[in-house]
C-alpha cells in the first residue's frame, strides 16, 4: 500500500501538474505532492525497519534495508527541493527567464523523474531498472534545457547523446547479465529479478558476468560522473535551473550508483574475486584525483560544485570498491551527507547567482553583507563538503581513509593529496564570495532558505552523533552490500 | 557446410544488417540515411521472425511486430516528417572521409568478433553465430554518432545502435522478457520524440542543426 502511494503520488502528481497549467498555485501543488510522497516513503521505511525486507506484487518490487534508505532520502531531499523552488522558480519567471508554459513543464517533469528514480529504487527487476533510468535520462533532459538559451541547450544535447551511449552500453551489459541468468533460471521475467538473481549467484557463468559488469559499470557509471566518463555533468548542473543542479548532483548520481552497487554485489557472488571492486576502486579514485585537480580552474559558481559532486562520488564509488563492514558503511554515509549537503550548496549558489544576476564566481561578492542567510548557508555549506569537523562530511571521510590506509594503503597518499587540493580551491573561491563588497540587487520574491539549514543541521548532526536506529539501519545496509 | 534452411537464412539477414550498418557508416545524404535505417528495421524484423518461427518462441512474434510498427514504419515516417519540416531533406555531411571511417570500421568488426566469440561459446540459442555481429552493428553505429555533424543523423546513429542492441538481445537469448522489451520500446519511442522537439529548438537558436554550434562548452 505504501509503495503503491510512494510511486503513485508522484506519477499521477506529473500528469495532474501538466494538466494543471500554471496556474498561480501550481508551485504549492507541487510542494503538495512531495510532501506527501515524502510522507508516503516514511511509512514504508518505518514497515521495513518494523518488518525486514519484503517482496511486494508478485515480486516485482523489493525493498531491503539497502533501497529503503535511499527512497527516504531521495523522497526528502525532492521534498525540500521543491520548497526552495517555490520563490526560486518565480523570481526567474519576474526576471524573464520563463514562461509560464515552460514552468508547467518543469513542475510536470520535477513529479516524473522523482517517480522514474524512485521506480529505479523499488524494482526488483533489473530491465525495468533500465527502462527507468532512461525515462529518468529524458525527463532531465527537458529540465536541463528549460531555458531554451544555446548553452542549455548545448549542455542538454551533450547529456542526452552521452548519457544515451552510456545507458546503451548498459543495456548491453542487461543483456549479457540475461543471458547467463537464463542458463540457470529459465526463461521468463523471473531470470532479471534482483532476488532471484542473488539465490544462485555462484552458479552464474564467471565470465559473462565479468564482461557484463564491465559494460554496466561504464554504462551506470557515465550518469554516476565517473571521470573519464564525467562530461555531461558540469554543464548539465551549470546551465539547468538550480533545483534541477540539487537533485541531480543530490540524487540523480545516487540512484546511478546504487544500480552498480547492486550489480557489484552480485558479479563478486558470481566470480568469488575482488574484479568488481577492483574496477570500482580505479574508476572512483580517477573520479577523485582528477575532479580536484579541475575544480581550481572554474570560474562558474554552479560548475565548480559540479566538479565537486564528480570528486565525491568517486570517493564513494571507492569506498564501495574497497567492500567490507567498516567501508560500506562509510559508503552510506557519505552519500547521505554528500547528497544533503550538496543540494543545500546549490540553492544558496543559486539565489546568489539570482541576486547578482551571474553565475560567475568573479561576479558574486560580499553575500554575509547583502543578505547574511545565504552568505552563512554557503560558508557552512562550503565548509561541510570540504569536510571540515563537526560535520558529518568529516565522519564519513574519515572512516574512509582510515580504512583505505588499513586495506589499499597506496592510495591514501592519493586521496589525501586530492582532498587537500580540493579544499583549497574551494575554499579559496568561496571566501570572496561571502565576504568582500557587495554587488547584489533585490529581488522581487524573498527566497526559501530554510531547506538550506535543515539539511545542514541533520549533517551537523551525523557528525556529532548518529542515533543508535540510524546506524543499525547503515549496517544491515552494509552488510546486505558487504 | 549443410546448415537447415532457417540457419542459414538467419545468418543471410545477419550479413545483411552489418552490410547496413556499414552503407550508414558512409551514407553522407540524411533523407538516404533515413531510408537505410528503415531498411535495417525491416531486416531485423525478418530475421527475429524467422527466429520464432524456428523456435517457437510466441512472444518473439509479438517483438517483431513492435519492432515493425516502430522502427520500420513509425520512427521513419516521423523523421522524414521532421526533416520536411526543418527543410533539411537534402542536407548532406560533408565533413566525413569515407575511407578511413570504412578502415575504423573494419577494426572494429574484427574486435566485435573477438568480444563476442567467449559468450557465444556459452549460447545454446541456434543464433549464437551471429551474436559478433550484432556486437559489430553497435560499435559501427557508435561510431557513425562520433562523426557525424548533423543532430538528425547522430540521433539515427543512436536509433541504429538501438536496433544492434535488440539484434543482440535476440541472438543471445531469444529476446529480453516481455515487459522489459515493451518498456525499452516505450523509451525509445518518447526519446525520439523529445529528440525532434529538440531540433526545433537547436534549429531556432542556431538557424541550424550543425553540431559545431554545440561545442562552446568547454573547459578553458
Amino acid at each position: 500500500m505504501e509503495l503503491l502511494l510512494v510511486l503513485g503520488i508522484p506519477f499521477v502528481g506529473g500528469i495532474a501538474l501538466g494538466l494543471w497549467g500554471h496556474r498561480e498555485s501550481a508551485p504549492e501543488l507541487n510542494s503538495a505532492m512531495s510532501l506527501a510522497t515524502f510522507l508516503a516513503a516514511s511509512a514504508l521505511t518505518a514497515r521495513i525497519i518494523a518488518d525486514g525486507p519484503v517482496l511486494l506484487w508478485d515480486d516485482l518490487f523489493f525493498v531491503d534495508s539497502f533501497n529503503v534508505f535511499l527512497v527516504a532520502l531521495t523522497a526528502f531531499v525532492a521534498f525540500t527541493t521543491s520548497l526552495f523552488s517555490r520563490p526560486y522558480m518565480r523570481i526567474e519567471l519576474a526576471l524573464g527567464k520563463l514562461t509560464p508554459n515552460r514552468l508547467r513543464l518543469y513542475h510536470s517533469m520535477f513529479q516524473m523523474f522523482t517517480f522514474t528514480m524512485l521506480l529505479v529504487l523499488l524494482t526488483n527487476n533489473v530491465g525495468i531498472l533500465w527502462v527507468a533510468m532512461e525515462a529518468a535520462t529524458l525527463t532531465t533532459v527537458l529540465l536541463v534545457s528549460l531555458y531554451r538559451t544555446p548553452a542549455s541547450l548545448e549542455a542538454a544535447w551533450k547529456y542526452f547523446i552521452l548519457c544515451g551511449v552510456g545507458l546503451a552500453q548498459a543495456l548491453f551489459g542487461t543483456i549479457l547479465l540475461y543471458f547467463a541468468a537464463e542458463k540457470v533460471l529459465g526463461g521468463g521475467g523471473n531470470a532479471l529479478l534482483w532476488t532471484h538473481l542473488y539465490e544462485v549467484k555462484g552458479q552464474l557463468e564467471p565470465t559473462v558476468l565479468a564482461l557484463a559488469f564491465v559494460f554496466l559499470l561504464v554504462g551506470y557509471g557515465t550518469k554516476v560522473g565517473l571521470a573519464p566518463l564525467h562530461n555531461w555533468l558540469p554543464d548539465a548542473h551549470a546551465e539547468g535551473p538550480t533545483p534541477v543542479s540539487a537533485v541531480l548532483s543530490g540524487l540523480l548520481l545516487n540512484v546511478a550508483l546504487y544500480a552498480v552497487v547492486r550489480t557489484k554485489v552480485l558479479v563478486e557472488g558470481a566470480l568469488g574475486t575482488h574484479f568488481a571492486g577492483n574496477l570500482m576502486m580505479g574508476f572512483g579514485l580517477l573520479s577523485v584525483v582528477l575532479a580536484a585537480f579541475l575544480l581550481s580552474r572554474q570560474t562558474d559558481a554552479k560548475r565548480l560544485f559540479a566538479y565537486s559532486s564528480v570528486e565525491h562520488m568517486g570517493l564513494v564509488t571507492f569506498a564501495f570498491g574497497i567492500g567490507g563492514a567498516v567501508a560500506t558503511f562509510a559508503g552510506l554515509l557519505h552519500m547521505t551527507v554528500h547528497s544533503l549537503t550538496k543540494s543545500a550548496i546549490f540553492f544558496t549558489v543559486g539565489h546568489a547567482a539570482q541576486k547578482s544576476g551571474t553565475q560567475e564566481m568573479a561576479g558574486i561578492r560580499g553575500l554575509i553583507e547583502s543578505n547574511p542567510t545565504i552568505g552563512w548557508g554557503l560558508m557552512l555549506g562550503s565548509l561541510a563538503i570540504l569536510g571540515m569537523p563537526p560535520f558529518g562530511v568529516f565522519a564519513s571521510e574519515f572512516m574512509i581513509l582510515t580504512v583505505t590506509m588499513h586495506e589499499q594503503p597506496w592510495a591514501t597518499p592519493f586521496l589525501l593529496a586530492a582532498l587537500g587540493v580540493a579544499f583549497a580551491a574551494i575554499f579559496g573561491k568561496v571566501q570572496p564570495m561571502v565576504f568582500g563588497t557587495a554587488t547584489a540587487r533585490r529581488l522581487p520574491h524573498r527566497p526559501m532558505l530554510l531547506p538550506v539549514f535543515v539539511h545542514l543541521a541533520i549533517v551537523l548532526l551525523l557528525g556529532l552523533y548518529i542515533p543508535p536506529y540510524l546506524a543499525d539501519w547503515y549496517r544491515q545496509a552494509a552488510a546486505l552490500i558487504g | 557446410m549443410n546448415l537447415p534452411l532457417h540457419a542459414q537464412l538467419i545468418n543471410l539477414f545477419a550479413a545483411l544488417l552489418l552490410l547496413l550498418a556499414f552503407a550508414m557508416l558512409t551514407q553522407r545524404r540524411i533523407r538516404s540515411l533515413i531510408n537505410l535505417f528503415a531498411l535495417q528495421g525491416f531486416v531485423l524484423v525478418l530475421s527475429t521472425a524467422v527466429v520464432a518461427y524456428s523456435t517457437d518462441q510466441l512472444h518473439l512474434y509479438v517483438s517483431a511486430g513492435v519492432t515493425l510498427g516502430l522502427k520500420v514504419l513509425l520512427l521513419p515516417w516521423i523523421m522524414h516528417h521532421l526533416i520536411r519540416a526543418l527543410n533539411v531533406r537534402w542536407d548532406v555531411e560533408t565533413t566525413i572521409d569515407i575511407p578511413s571511417t570504412m578502415l575504423i570500421g573494419i577494426v572494429l568488426v574484427i574486435f566485435a568478433f573477438n568480444l563476442a566469440a567467449p559468450i557465444s561459446q556459452f549460447a545454446g540459442t541456434i543464433t549464437k553465430s551471429t551474436l559478433g555481429i550484432a556486437t559489430a552493428c553497435i560499435l559501427l553505429a557508435f561510431l557513425m554518432m562520433i562523426t557525424r555533424r548533423k543532430a538528425v543523423s547522430q540521433v539515427i546513429g543512436f536509433l541504429a545502435m538501438e536496433n544492434g542492441l535488440f539484434f543482440a538481445a535476440t541472438s543471445a537469448t531469444y529476446g529480453m522478457p516481455m515487459v522489459v522489451e515493451l518498456g525499452i520500446a516505450l523509451d525509445v519511442l518518447v526519446g525520439t520524440l523529445i529528440f525532434g522537439v529538440f531540433f526545433f529548438h537547436i534549429r531556432e537558436t542556431f538557424e541550424s542543426l550543425d553540431i559545431h554550434h554545440l561545442e562552446k562548452l568547454k573547459e578553458r
